[in-house]
């Protein structure tokens, strides 16, 4: 299965398990979605089920939070992360407190799912990566798969959460694991082992990262599409490191990320968003404070430029390989 | 090209420059107070429409002005409703103790019992006739100066009181300002503080009834001065485009803060005829004639229920006290204001009519007055020894890590544990 498939049998299988679970957004419905990631639940559910709503990302948001409250479990699209901002008060001021200032009497179990990240052109209205965002906000959880496999676990975990989880997308790897070596003939998703997804339900808990490359020379963190582009500079510069795919923002696997830190002494933070106040700041600071004595080097990042995300310079900002190769050469050298 | 330059040249010389309305309140301290320019139609005159007429044969309730109680107290016209005695003293109780209960808790701020307080003087009967047309089984999601919902839903004061104390017994454990309550028991959903953002969200849990086949329906309620927000458009247009089993109230009692009603009216005629641009049923009412305000509740409730579709009420009344015990409304109105409100007072005018119509005397009334203090004294001595915000027992500081999540998750159950709690 691709992602996009895979997405759209955790769809499938989560609105089958359960009424209560209803999908909709921009052109979700008839059209299956501008991605086709909700294709086909419309005419297998009914439009009371699964529907299109007005470009209204608000509106989404603000509706799913009242039918959440209702007794309904919806998971709505935002067809890009970069449409987001409308709704975004509707997250951070209503569905990530609800549970909170009503002490339980009112609670919004809800998923938001929006696809993320760049490599697709998409300059930059259809390439950001606006996670810190929302790890920032108390109240919500952030879920960033990497594979056709995590994809539908987690969103089948997203759904059945009791708390409002935002479900970020990395679009570039919708058909194939992208390792940023956008010169390259692509990949399918066929030709990698995560793409084989039983068909059964199954979930994978929301916190739990997944070590893609076991290592002992230089810990690399990272999540979404970087995932690839840092496991193809680890190859390509032949450095031992491990691969730490952090799958959940929030809540973060904070153990896994420890002992491997303790074993290899040395951290490198690879994200596609910009730099300052950017997600790896969070990592880089858990990391020095829980591994302070094991560190051998200073924690390198590798991420988007501090700019709004070009057109035409895309594979200028975008984190390429060889950006992360210097930074792990850089921190074996320290 | 030269031709082309000189025509600019001379249009330029000939126009007039533009220059910029910016929109002024209508009555600031030194004025005469004036509402001459709002359209009072006279009591009983406006037509009632059948609930299932459709929304473009009613224009006319838009900027026409809904009211049944006439100056001397009777019930007149085609929407005075059939309602009983005993439901007219219950609806006078109930404004009686929530003005009782703002004075107290006005009263309770400033001797530093709480942080801060908001009152509903002169609004009470929108909330208390609406709740009255509604069942227990029906949801609000209200603004902040809707303490009469719960008070005529029989939600137990010294609740109300607990929570605007954050004391020991604050169903909220102390998280929320003052007036910021929330129970689902009694159709009330959580307020947010952020003005706008639950009319939108009113919508989807009217939409959530429709799709599981319920028959309770919802209530949106926001604020002249919110209504300028997005979330007021987002929530018409999903209401209109999903024919949600909702009641969009828009409270237009004059002011926001400092900021009167025509400033965010702008060139429209009334806040009601919003609702043609949606298709929605648009009525424009009497909030301070309880009869009016039951009426037209229980017409729309009505629809509502009958999968009729939305229906979009403008309450026209006025706000009497301060925006918020923070607040000094002398400052940007003229104090003579209330006094010369054209729509008088609520509980004045439902005591008027039950006099008039033989069922109640000054004597019962008098003795109204003086059981309604007594129960709201009472309350708050109860709520009192619960504790205030400045003494007595109050909720767990460990309390401020419970509920972010289902579950306390790790890294939440570590800063419990740096704080020492």
């Amino acid at each position: 299965m691709t992602m996009i498939e895979a997405i759209r049998d955790a769809h499938m299988l989560a609105m089958e398990s359960d009424d209560s679970v209803v999908v909709f957004g921009e052109d979700v419905g008839f059209f299956g979605g501008v991605f086709r990631c909700t294709q086909g639940l419309q005419s297998r559910f009914g439009p009371t089920r699964c529907f299109d709503t007005p470009v209204n990302e608000a509106a989404i948001v603000g509706a799913a939070i009242g039918m959440a409250a209702n007794g309904m479990r919806p998971c709505v699209e935002i067809q890009f992360a970069d449409y987001m901002y409308p709704a975004y008060d509707q997250i951070v001021s209503e569905a990530a407190r609800l549970r909170y200032r009503s002490a339980g009497d009112f609670t919004a179990p809800l998923t938001i799912r929006m696809p993320v990240g760049g490599g697709i052109f998409g300059g930059q209205t259809h390439s950001q990566s606006p996670e810190a965002l929302f790890t920032q906000v108390a109240g919500l959880k952030t879920v960033i798969p990497s594979n056709p496999y995590d994809a539908k676990g987690l969103l089948l975990s997203a759904i059945e959460d009791d708390d409002p989880v935002i479900f970020l997308e990395p679009k570039r790897l919708y058909n194939g694991p992208f390792d940023g070596h956008h010169d390259r003939p692509v990949t399918p998703w066929s030709a990698h082992e995560l793409s084989d997804v039983p068909s059964e339900y199954y979930t994978i808990p929301l916190g739990s990262a997944a070590i893609r490359r076991a290592g002992s020379a230089v810990t690399v963190l990272t999540y979404g599409t970087m995932v690839y582009v840092a496991l193809a500079a680890v190859a390509e510069c032949a450095i031992d490191a491990e691969v730490i795919d952090l799958r959940s923002l929030v809540p973060l696997d904070l153990e896994t990320i420890i002992k491997s830190v303790e074993k290899t002494g040395r951290c490198v933070v690879v994200h596609e968003a910009t730099l300052t106040s950017g997600f790896g700041a969070e990592l880089c600071a858990l990391v020095q404070k829980h591994c302070f004595y094991a560190l051998e080097a200073p924690i390198e990042r590798v991420t988007g430029y501090d700019t709004p995300y070009p057109h035409a310079q895309e594979w200028t900002y975008f984190p390429s390989p060889e950006r992360i190769g210097l930074a792990l050469q850089q921190t074996m050298a320290g | 090209m030269g031709v082309f330059l000189k025509m600019l040249t001379n249009e330029a010389e000939v126009a007039t420059p533009l220059t910029l309305a910016v929109p002024a309140s209508t009555c600031r301290p030194g004025d005469t107070p004036d509402f001459s320019d709002m359209v009072i139609s006279e009591p009983g005159v406006v037509r009632r429409p059948e609930v299932t007429e459709s929304a473009q044969d009613m224009h006319e309730l838009a900027t026409e002005l809904i009211r049944v109680l006439d100056d001397k107290g009777n019930a007149v016209g085609p929407w005075a409703p059939v309602i009983d005695t005993a439901m007219l003293v219950k609806g006078l109780t109930s404004m009686m103790v929530t003005r009782e209960f703002d004075r107290r808790m006005f009263l309770a701020q400033r001797q530093a019992k709480t942080s801060f307080f908001m009152q509903s003087t002169g609004e009470e009967a929108i909330s208390t006739g609406f709740r009255f047309a509604m069942r227990d089984d029906d949801m609000n999601f209200p603004t902040y100066r809707q303490q009469s919902l719960l008070i005529a839903g029989g939600y137990p004061l010294e609740l109300m009181m607990s929570q605007i104390y954050s004391n020991s017994h604050d169903p909220l454990r102390g998280r929320q300002l003052p007036g910021l309550y929330s129970s689902k028991d009694t159709g009330f959903f959580t307020l947010s503080g952020n003005v706008a953002t639950q009319f939108l969200q009113a919508v989807g849990w009217a939409m959530a009834s429709a799709i599981k086949g319920s028959d309770s329906v919802t209530a949106a309620w926001i604020g002249d001065g919110s209504s300028a927000e997005s979330d007021f458009f987002s929530a018409m247009l999903m209401a209109s485009s999903f024919q949600a089993p909702v009641i969009l109230n828009l409270i237009n009692n004059q002011w926001a803060i400092s900021t009167s009603q025509s400033v965010v009216r702008g060139q429209a005629a009334t806040f009601a005829v919003r609702g043609h641009g949606f298709g929605l049923p648009s009525l424009r009412v009497d909030g301070n004639d309880f009869l009016a305000v039951y009426a037209v509740a229980s017409w729309a409730v009505e629809r509502a229920r009958r999968n009729l579709g939305p229906t979009f009420i403008e309450w026209v009344t006025y706000r009497v006290g301060a925006h918020s015990s923070s607040d000094d409304p002398s400052a940007y109105r003229p104090k003579s204001e209330a006094a010369a409100w054209p729509l008088g007072d609520p509980i004045e005018r439902l005591k008027r009519h039950l006099i008039a119509s033989g069922a109640w005397t000054e004597d019962q009334h008098a003795d109204l007055e003086g059981k309604v203090k007594e129960q709201v004294r009472l309350a708050q001595a109860v709520a009192e020894e619960w504790g205030t915000l400045k003494s007595g027992p109050g909720p767990s500081p460990r309390d401020i890590f419970e509920d972010v999540y289902a579950d306390v998750p790790e890294h939440l159950q570590r800063q419990r544990r740096e704080a020492g709690l």
